[in-house]
């Protein structure tokens, strides 16, 4: 676990520190310095006639535009919510593919923090949206009083549904997010120590074992690299689900 | 693994980490929404106007060849409803003047005719009025000889007239420069018989 909550590299890393720095979060900043860093050059010079890193740039946009935001949510209503799901998105991409930048070797997303900073903005956002769009009550009786159902059942429906709604929905993406991140480092760690342990320190035919945990590790990277793309794409997703649901009359 | 200074539960995020984590989302959310979607938006925004502009245009440009063909052919129609009109026109001129031509021919031929019909009916006439005058000085003549003969003798009365024919024989036979000297006996036989007459 200590991976995951190195040494302070300075500040403190306590449980109730206010103030600490540690190496996760300078990955953070790496990936958030190189990733924008690349964004403003596809989109500094953007023009008309698309360069090879505007079209790339643009490419990535239009797929979050129409496979994630309109797909779900349809085109009007979508339009509001692009820049919140291309965030999210390029978020959470960066932040995940710094598990397998060497050098970096963990992702930023692989600790609690900046998953839960998405999930609780994307929170107020369909909360706020909701009630925006049907006002408070309206919203409240459409996600917590579904219709179509005996009264009765509104006992076990409604504190369901509000736990659905307040808790489960972001608590499901920040979990779902940083398991596969963590899963995956451990994973790599695992493989790459073992090929370290084996091949240096294995006697005989153990060596050979180091090759296959070498594969399987040269896999896990792969694997990791498709990953942290799916991750970003089902959190952004599922985001986009979640503001549909806030905005449609009834689910 | 897990140490004494280090938070144990993954799931349970120390304060910094919050902190830190709000930071760098901040970053990518100004970054993002502030700068790098309102800049693409516009450039996508342009470039479809662009392409609407253009298919607009093709579209404009389209429909302004049509319109010039259709007018084409529309002159084209025209052009050759009036060659059509021009024809069956000069059809019918040359027709009727044909008929003109043949009227007036016709006109022309039965005048000539009619011309030609009085010039002999007035020569005939006038050989008519001529031929009276003549047989009537002739008859004279012959009758004034007659008389001036005066006599009933059968012999000398036969004498008379045959004498009376053969200057007419005479004058009939003889051609048309002698006339005047039948005239002239003519003459000389009514002065004779004139003569006659008064004694």
């Amino acid at each position: 676990m200590s991976e995951f909550f190195p040494d302070a590299i300075f500040g403190s890393v306590a449980a109730d520190s206010w103030f600490g720095f540690d190496r996760i979060i300078f990955v953070r900043i790496v990936l958030t310095i190189v990733v924008l860093g690349l964004l403003w050059l596809g989109a500094r010079n953007a023009k008309l006639v698309p360069g090879r890193g505007q079209s790339v740039l643009e490419m990535g946009l239009d797929f979050i535009r129409v496979q994630i935001a309109e797909q779900v949510m349809g085109k009007e209503r979508a339009k509001p919510y692009v820049p919140l799901l291309a965030t999210i998105f390029i978020t959470v991409l960066a932040m995940n593919i710094g598990g397998v930048i060497p050098g970096l070797n963990i992702a930023g997303s692989a600790r609690l923090g900046v998953p839960l900073v998405l999930a609780v903005w994307l929170l107020l956002v369909y909360l706020s949206a909701g009630v925006r769009k049907q006002g408070f009550v309206g919203y409240v009786k459409s996600q917590l009083f579904p219709p179509g159902v005996p009264k009765v059942m509104y006992l076990l429906l409604t504190p369901i549904e509000l736990l659905q709604v307040l808790i489960i929905r972001p608590a499901t993406l920040v979990i779902r997010l940083v398991a596969n991140m963590m899963a995956g480092h451990i994973m790599m760690v695992l493989a790459i120590g073992a090929t370290h342990f084996l091949i240096l320190e294995g006697a005989g035919l153990l060596k050979l074992a180091g090759i296959a945990t070498f594969a399987g590790g040269l896999f896990i990277t792969g694997f990791e690299i498709f990953v942290a793309a799916l991750q970003a794409y089902i959190f952004a997703l599922l985001s986009a689900i979640y503001l549909n649901f806030a905005l449609e009359e009834e689910h | 693994m897990i140490t004494a200074e280090t938070p144990s539960n993954p799931f349970i995020p120390a304060p910094f980490e919050i902190i830190w984590s709000l930071v760098f989302v901040a970053i990518f959310a100004v970054f993002i929404i502030k700068y790098l979607m309102p800049k693409m938006t516009a450039i996508l925004d342009e470039r479809a106007a662009k392409i609407e502009g253009g298919l607009e245009l093709a579209d404009k440009a389209q429909a302004e060849a049509a319109e010039a063909r259709a007018e084409t052919e529309r002159q084209l129609a025209a052009a050759r409803r009036e060659a059509a009109g021009i024809r069956e026109e000069a059809n019918s001129d040359a027709s009727q003047i044909v008929t003109e031509a043949k009227t007036k021919a016709q006109s022309e031929a039965t005048r000539i005719a009619e011309n030609a019909q009085r010039q002999i009916e007035a020569a005939r006439k006038s050989a008519v009025v001529s031929l009276r005058a003549d047989v009537g000085a002739l008859a004279a003549e012959l009758a004034s000889r007659i008389v001036g003969e005066s006599l009933a003798d059968d012999a000398r009365q036969s004498r008379v007239i045959d004498r009376f024919l053969d200057e007419l024989d005479e004058t009939m036979t003889a051609p048309a420069g002698e006339q005047p000297a039948a005239e002239a006996a003519g003459g000389a036989a009514q002065t004779a018989g004139a003569r006659e007459s008064e004694a």
